[in-house]
């Protein structure tokens, strides 16, 4: 399965982050820690991957893309393979770049949600669901979409109506 | 406090009115945040307390802002939220979708059963959005894959027992959903097996979806499922499914999974193997999608190592990644799916072994490591001397992280098994050495293990090691390193211990008390001090017996002052260890101080003589290894009481004397004791000694018991034989590999023990995680069987017979003929049919299933 998808700043700020077994805040940060200090020492034009078995357990593996700014991070066990991973972490950038027409670093910063979105619709607990890229932004956008709807529906009374109903 | 309820109603609602007006969003705080990063603790902990105020507003669209906030600053900067696991269930039944979304985020991010039991409290809403679609049609299509989320990652037991019935329909029913419902279902099932009567027939049912998403999501989930730890064999009857999606997929990412489920079980049941060659063999050949490659290729290397066709194919591939000069991504999988070639197919290793050497030195840290894992996985007793030194030539070329990786495998592979890699002992033992001048080199502690631990077991090594040992210790530059104390103390004790191969005794005393020397700490130099005093010891002897040319007249005067000279000061250290052995040595340094004047005067020399000689055997003891077991081994005879006569005995033995021992014990990984400890005795035979001699004596007489052999018979035996026994039995070497070994001198003998002296047990280990497993296949062994009423045993029934669909049929008289063509050309007819009168018993899962038995026949 994959363990965890992470996407860190070259200055080693988290991103987004998301781990398909739970870890409390004080491992996530000293998980974020590990990979960047592993992924920042790489030169480039090197391999994409590492070993994370001191991280995530015996052969476990991190896969990494570097993009301008940022690392985007998968990390996977036995049971996925190596090169279908990196095919996915393509999927998840070109999905991004849909999504947000040309993604940058500050997209994703203040996208938190969206792109948490976007990651559900593609891995969910760990498993791949889809990896079409034109199905993920689809019912990304239809979830927009019946979001939006939902709350003009109910916008003006929303917090008021509440009130009065009490 | 005294306000009327009313007024602290208005009070509240008033100031979460304010909060709701001016309240910050997230991407406010993210601007803030953003703007003076410098000061970002103190923003965080302001937006913190803000967030304790705004989440317990009232208004839904203020609390949800909050909850927003919050977990934004505990996904990205790891502050805690749980305690605001409540306001997060609370924010779950929302009306508004939006909401909804945001505490389903928040509950999945944040919450998990280990850390609060909270979650249960919202099971009612949790099924309620589960079943969302079924009892209203207005609802968004979407909602129910917000709990799938949240179960995917936060289940507990108890939600799982509860909710397993609420997936069924979403399994069985095709949608958009279904593949998260599988993949949810999955999660809910390998946490507790009690929901696989509910659970697993939907999810077999799946693999056979024509939604290839959700064929894809449930390959998915089997191939998790009997993953390790795991127990794979339960799923052995599903073997024909799995078989058609292999067949009839053409999503890559499903058939990776197939083959991964495939790799698991075909070790299972070898006839499996035969089936699922020639698929495989197909994509090796034809298929265009790497990845697909690289999973045939796995699973070709680890479970059919038997088929000629499919190895030869696999290597072939191998050999394609490993020459992707312009993708490292390629050549370092290329190394690993060679790596698993090691046992058996070790020729394909050598075949690629310049490869390999060329990887060492790979910029890719990824790369080199899984290179030396290679190097070390085809390191045999016949190339060890070449790759050993080839590696360790590449350590001291490498930055320091790699070098002492490096280090670690040669030092810890050739340490194997009582170093069954080592033939020629001469070289190891200069390799150490070479090791331990690598700059950077940090596995002292290692290498000095090893210089000694070779110094008590193979006896011819010694002459080597002395000078190894000697090459250390006169290079002054080397003391300048704290990483290198424990190996100078190592070879400073060689030197001493075995100074009888030292050819120049005067060198080797000036080496051990260089000035530099004062830079070790106290323990090396004790060491130092003491093996001072046994070269001294020697070099008298061999002067009284005028054996030794290298040692003369001057030879011995020089030495006796020069130790007088750079030890004398010494006496006066703090340090008591070091003190204690300049005192001994400066005795004995008095003692023979007239030996120089040695001129025939018979009376005179032999005061001398009678000295030296005493010295000379106290130090003449033979170290030998001790087997951690050895205590242990030793039975307790019924009739012995301790306690009895032995009481006597305490007030000679202090408390002192028993912490030193234990402790000595405890810091050293060797334990030393002197074989022939008789000899010494006579030497130091004190009054205390005699007292405790003569009071075991009386204990032997009164009880008749000898515990240690005392008549002169065993005494001279145990002389002789002294020494350990060798245990020669080597493993079994591959008679390829043993044919190479070119042995230019014979293997020296290695004392071992016992072959258990390093083996631990790992039993304990894992009991719990198999306790779990057998609960989750026994649970699925049951519903395979069908002993839970209507099983799933005719749902295999009725899928094996929609199995002949024609397009099927035909590829399965297809493969059935290939093999009968394959068998009859290898003469396999026989032992196939050997199989099916005679089961092997590893296989009995199958034996009960005709399913699987059909389509194997």
């Amino acid at each position: 399965m994959i363990r965890a998808v992470m996407v860190i700043s070259t200055q080693g700020k988290p991103r987004l982050l998301k781990f398909y077994q739970f870890q409390p805040p004080e491992k996530q940060q000293e998980i974020v820690r590990y990979v960047y200090a592993a992924l920042s020492g790489r030169p480039d034009n090197v391999s994409n991957f590492v070993d994370a078995d001191s991280i995530f357990g015996p052969a476990t593996r991190l896969v990494y893309k570097h993009m301008a700014t940022l690392y985007i991070v998968f990390a996977f066990d036995s049971s996925e393979n190596e090169l279908a991973m990196l095919d996915l972490i393509q999927v998840f950038v070109q999905t991004l770049d849909k999504c947000f027409k040309n993604v940058c670093e500050l997209d994703i910063i203040f996208n938190f949600n969206k792109l948490h979105t976007v990651l559900d619709e593609m891995i969910l607990g760990g498993q791949v669901i889809e990896t079409n890229c034109d199905q993920i932004l689809k019912h990304v956008d239809d979830i927009a979409r019946i979001e939006k709807s939902s709350s003009t529906k109910s916008l003006m009374p929303k917090s008021i109506s509440s009130r009065f109903g009490q | 406090m005294a306000a009327p309820p009313s007024s602290t109603t208005v009070i509240s609602s008033a100031s979460s009115l304010a909060d709701s007006l001016f309240q910050r969003s997230l991407d406010d705080l993210i601007k803030s945040l953003r703007s003076d990063p410098s000061s970002e603790s103190v923003i965080i902990s302001r937006a913190i307390s803000e967030i304790h105020r705004e989440i317990r507003s009232t208004d839904p669209l203020t609390k949800s802002i909050a909850l927003q906030k919050l977990t934004y600053l505990s996904s990205l900067y790891f502050t805690s939220m749980s305690w605001a696991a409540f306001h997060t269930i609370e924010l779950l039944p929302s009306s508004s979708l939006h909401t909804k979304r945001l505490a389903y985020l928040a509950a999945s991010l944040s919450i998990h059963p280990s850390t609060t039991d909270l979650i249960t409290l919202s099971t009612h809403q949790l099924h309620k959005d589960l079943t969302s679609l079924s009892n209203s049609s207005s609802s968004s299509p979407f909602l129910p894959s917000l709990p799938l989320q949240l179960l995917s990652l936060a289940a507990s037991p108890d939600l799982s027992t509860h909710l397993a019935p609420d997936l069924v329909p979403l399994l069985s029913r095709p949608s958009p959903l279904q593949p998260k419902a599988v993949s949810a279902a999955y999660r809910v099932l390998s946490l507790c097996p009690s929901t696989v009567p509910v659970l697993f027939k939907p999810l077999v049912d799946c693999l056979s979806s024509d939604n290839p998403l959700t064929v894809s999501a449930a390959v998915g989930a089997f191939c998790e499922l009997s993953a390790p730890p795991n127990d794979p064999s339960p799923y052995l009857p599903l073997a024909p499914e799995i078989y058609r999606v292999l067949v009839n997929s053409r999503s890559n990412w499903t058939l990776i999974k197939v083959l991964k489920i495939f790799s698991r079980l075909v070790p299972l049941e070898p006839r499996l193997g035969s089936r699922v060659v020639e698929p495989i063999c197909q994509f090796l050949r034809e298929s265009q999608a790497k990845s697909l490659v690289l999973e045939c290729v796995k699973t070709v290397v680890t479970c059919l190592p038997t088929h000629t066709e499919a190895i030869q194919l696999a290597i072939g591939k191998i050999k394609e990644l490993l020459s992707a000069d312009d993708d490292p991504n390629l050549r370092y999988l290329g190394l690993q799916t060679l790596r698993m070639l090691a046992p058996q197919h070790l020729w394909a290793l050598e075949e690629n072994r310049e490869v390999v050497a060329q990887s060492l030195i790979d910029p890719d840290r990824s790369i080199s490591c899984e290179a030396l894992r290679l190097m070390m996985a085809m390191t045999l007793q016949g190339n060890s001397v070449e790759i050993c030194t080839l590696l360790v030539k590449q350590a001291a070329k490498s930055d320091p992280e790699f070098a002492n990786e490096i280090l670690d495998s040669v030092l810890t592979s050739c340490a194997k098994d009582f170093y069954e890699l080592v033939v020629d002992f001469d070289w190891y033992v200069s390799l150490l050495g070479e090791m331990a001048r690598i700059p950077h080199c940090m596995k002292g502690d290692e290498i000095s293990r090893q210089l000694v631990d070779i110094g008590l077991r193979v006896r011819d090594a010694r002459p080597e090691l002395v000078r190894v040992a000697r090459e250390l210790l006169i290079d002054p530059s080397l003391l300048g390193n704290h990483f290198l104390y424990t190996v100078l103390s190592a070879a400073a004790w060689i030197s001493g211990e075995y100074v009888e191969f030292s050819k120049d005794p005067m060198e080797l005393v000036e080496a051990l008390l260089q000035p530099r020397t004062s830079l070790l700490p106290t323990s090396a130099r004790a060491v130092y001090i003491q093996s001072v005093l046994k070269v001294l010891t020697f070099s008298c002897n061999s002067y009284l017996e005028e054996s030794g040319s290298a040692v003369n007249n001057t030879v011995i005067t020089r030495m006796l002052s020069l130790i007088e000279m750079t030890v004398g000061p010494l006496a006066e250290s703090d340090e008591a260890e070091v003190e204690d052995r300049v005192r001994n040595l400066l005795g004995a340094v008095r003692l023979v101080g007239n030996i120089k004047d040695h001129s025939g005067d018979k009376d005179k020399d032999g005061m001398i003589y009678e000295v030296v000689k005493g010295m000379v055997h106290l130090f003449s003891d033979e170290m030998g290894p001790v087997s951690t077991n050895a205590q242990k081994r030793v039975a307790v005879p019924d009739d012995l009481d301790l306690k009895e006569n032995l009481a006597d005995l305490s007030e000679f033995i202090s408390d002192d004397d028993v912490d030193n021992a234990t402790q000595f014990r405890s810091k050293d990984s060797i334990l030393l004791y002197p074989r022939n400890h008789n000899a010494s005795e006579e030497v130091e035979l004190g009054p205390t000694r005699l007292a405790e001699s003569t009071s075991l004596e009386e204990h032997r007489k009164r009880h008749g018991l000898y515990y240690l052999s005392s008549d002169k018979e065993a005494r001279e035996s145990e002389l002789t034989e002294d020494y350990p026994l060798v245990n020669e039995k080597l493993l079994p070497l591959n008679g390829d590999t043993a044919r190479r070994v070119k042995v230019t001198k014979p293997r020296p003998t290695v004392v071992k023990l016992d072959e258990g002296e390093d083996l631990k047990t790992s039993s304990s280990l894992s009991n719990k995680e198999e306790a779990k497993d057998d609960a989750l296949s026994g649970a699925i062994m049951d519903a395979l069987l069908g002993k839970n009423g209507e099983g799933p045993a005719s749902a295999f029934d009725a899928s094996s017979s929609r199995q002949g669909t024609s397009k099927d049929k035909e590829r399965e008289i297809k493969s059935k003929k290939s093999e009968e063509g394959e068998s009859k050309n290898r003469h396999k007819g026989k032992r196939r049919h050997r199989h099916r009168k005679e089961p092997e018993p590893g296989v009995s899962a199958s034996q009960e299933k005709p399913v699987i038995q059909d389509f194997l026949l």
